[in-house]
């Protein structure tokens, strides 16, 4: 039972992180579609990380520090050169798939896989002690956003851009702020994938910076909801982890859950203001 | 408006580069047959089916003096486009490697009659009653018996894991990998009738062949039911499989190549495609001038598949079940044992 709990766990823990990444960049207004890229360059710096410092929370750190590195250029892109939102997201999801190939290639002469990475060893029953820190990122994002100041203007310019302007509020830099927060706190689930597996491999994170955002719209913008929402997801993976072959739910049901569900809380919430005011608005 | 074009075009410029700057093919030039080789997602350096054939390509380089041009299509680029690029420079022979360029293979074919294609991998439609449809003359598809392969080491896990219950882990849910799963059932119920076949897909689209953390917890949870050795089919996600092993201290099987480095004493053995012969052979042809089309099958009798037996893993398969081993490999050669493919 408890073998249950922690793959439930296991599994939650990159929608956990990468979720709070994406209710932290949304809520400022900028759109989340950069998750999956985040998660590959935190995957891919960690593993790097810790082969070349031989130690897993210096990888951690490097995981961090790639994916804030790829936020940093979204909001280069969107805040400085006022981009569009969702192109540039696409562009750089692209970009960090084929970027991490070729450094993969260039560096250790393979297209699949880097060398093994010791990491925290056996890691635990919940892979990695990264997993702990992803329970508690959406809490801490809670937190931060309901009892902060900082929080408070993620929410003002998410909302209403113009009366944070009036305000006194720089909107251009709170929402700077939040997007490198986004891609570090992505940064840190893709770093928990690495390490579980012990190395990085090309396209490993394998959609699940798009389930996250499901998860974050099927949580309407809300940290708890959307903590929620991750588990929920998980909890269908792994119950159809142990169901396949014994029990007759097809896969490709389970599968579509975080998206049907998604659809469904986009359809119902019509005409209730979920999504954050200005999400995906430039700043005019 | 302007600064928007000029970042996204620099994003994508950026991108292209780093796909296009992969290392180079080599040259192209002299006499001797002109080859073009399309890669598979992944490409060189995979450590898989591309890797095997460019080892068959470069064979062919070296021994018979071909001249071999490499494409590598990134991820999300139109694959045809390199294969059309290829035709439309006159090549003697245009190879795809994997199922995926199927329908492109069938379409430039037709298009390019006087270019002979060849298809690693390649899915042979079918009409409405489940018939092969006869191939065009200037294509030949390259197939493995992939379960006569998976047989020998269903039996072999069912006979040297020391458990009754063994698993299976698939990537994507398709025709291809169900043949890798219906060979390996059927070579443990041969040899234990009362045993039992855990079986798992790590998804129904292709990002299911890259997923080692969905790969790992299907491992882990078929380890938990009892199984002590588990065959994988599914690319790189099966890389998490093997820290599965390695965690519980299991076996796995690897596939396609010899896999052992990926987790070196918990490897029983690896299912090995000869993608490399096949490619060579497919070269060889066109020198000879015996090309010809159609489906060309490579099973346990013409060596396209077999399973990892050598000094790395020889410890972990006891002599009876070597002989045993070979017995059934003489009896589905002789065609006394036919190994089922669905």
């Amino acid at each position: 039972m408890s073998d249950l709990l922690f793959q439930w766990l296991r599994i939650a823990a990159p929608y956990l992180c990468a979720a709070a990444g994406g209710v932290l960049s949304e809520r400022a207004g900028i759109i989340a579609l950069t998750l999956e890229g985040y998660l590959l360059a935190g995957a891919f710096g960690a593993a790097l990380g810790a082969l070349a410092t031989d130690g897993p929370w210096l990888g951690v750190a490097a995981g961090i520090g790639a994916a804030t590195a790829v936020a940093a250029l979204h909001a280069a892109a969107t805040l400085r050169f006022r981009a569009d939102q969702v192109v540039t997201g696409v562009a750089l999801n692209l970009l960090v798939d084929g970027a991490t190939t070729f450094v993969l290639r260039r560096v250790y002469d393979s297209s699949a896989n880097s060398p093994r990475v010791e990491g925290f060893g056996s890691g635990g029953d919940l892979g990695s002690p990264v997993g702990w820190l992803a329970l508690l990122a959406l809490p801490a994002l809670w937190w931060l956003l309901a009892r902060t100041r900082f929080g408070l203007r993620v929410r003002a310019v998410g909302e209403a851009p113009e009366a944070a302007t009036t305000a006194g509020i720089s909107v251009a830099r709170v929402r700077w702020l939040a997007v490198l927060g986004s891609g570090a706190l992505a940064g840190l689930g893709g770093a928990f994938l690495a390490l579980d597996q012990h190395k990085f491999s090309t396209g490993m994170t394998a959609g699940r910076g798009f389930i996250a955002l499901a998860a974050v719209i099927f949580g309407r913008w809300d940290p708890l909801r959307t903590a929620g929402a991750c588990l929920l997801f998980a909890a269908a993976e792994t119950l159809q982890i142990r169901l396949q072959g014994t029990a007759a739910i097809p896969s490709q049901f389970t599968e579509m859950i975080p998206y049907a569900l998604t659809i469904v809380a986009l359809a119902t919430l019509a005409g209730r203001a979920a999504a954050p005011a200005a999400l995906g608005k430039a700043e005019s | 408006m302007r600064n928007v074009v000029v970042f996204v075009a620099i994003l994508l410029a950026a991108h292209l580069a780093m796909l296009a700057l992969g290392p180079g093919d080599a040259g192209a030039s002299g006499e001797g047959v002109r080859v073009g080789v399309v890669f598979d997602v992944g490409g060189r350096g995979d450590k898989s089916f591309n890797d095997g054939a460019w080892q068959g390509a470069d064979q062919a380089r070296r021994d018979l003096g071909a001249r071999v041009r490499f494409i590598e299509p990134g991820e999300g680029t139109d694959r045809e486009a390199g294969l059309r690029l290829l035709a439309a420079e006159g090549m003697d022979l245009v190879v795809g490697v994997g199922f995926i360029f199927t329908d492109d293979l069938l379409q430039l074919a037709a298009e390019y009659p006087d270019t002979r294609f060849a298809g690693v991998d390649f899915a042979v439609p079918t009409d409405s009653l489940g018939r092969p449809r006869p191939l065009p003359p200037n294509l030949v598809a390259l197939k493995f018996r992939e379960e006569e392969g998976s047989f020998l080491v269903g039996a072999l896990a069912a006979l040297a894991g020391g458990s009754r219950t063994v698993g299976f882990v698939g990537g994507m849910e398709s025709p291809l990998i169900r043949k890798f799963e219906a060979g390996y059932a059927a070579g443990v119920k041969h040899v234990c009738p009362s045993c039992e076949v855990l079986s798992a897909y790590a998804g129904v689209t292709p990002a299911a062949f890259r997923n080692p953390g969905k790969g790992k917890e299907l491992a882990l949870s078929q380890y938990g039911r009892g199984a002590r050795v588990i065959y994988h089919a599914s690319g790189s996600t099966g890389l998490g499989v093997f820290e599965a092993a390695r965690a519980v201290r299991g076996l796995a099987i690897g596939v396609d190549a010899d896999q052992y480095p990926e987790a070196p004493g918990f490897v029983l053995t690896s299912m090995v495609k000869g993608i490399d012969a096949a490619v060579f052979d497919a070269i060889r042809r066109v020198r000879d001038g015996t090309f010809a089309g159609g489906v060309r099958q490579f099973g346990l009798a013409e060596r396209g598949v077999g399973f990892v037996d050598d000094a790395n893993n020889r410890a972990l398969i006891p002599d009876p079940v070597r002989r045993r081993l070979a017995a059934l490999r003489d009896s589905i050669i002789a065609g006394r044992i036919v190994v089922p493919s669905t």
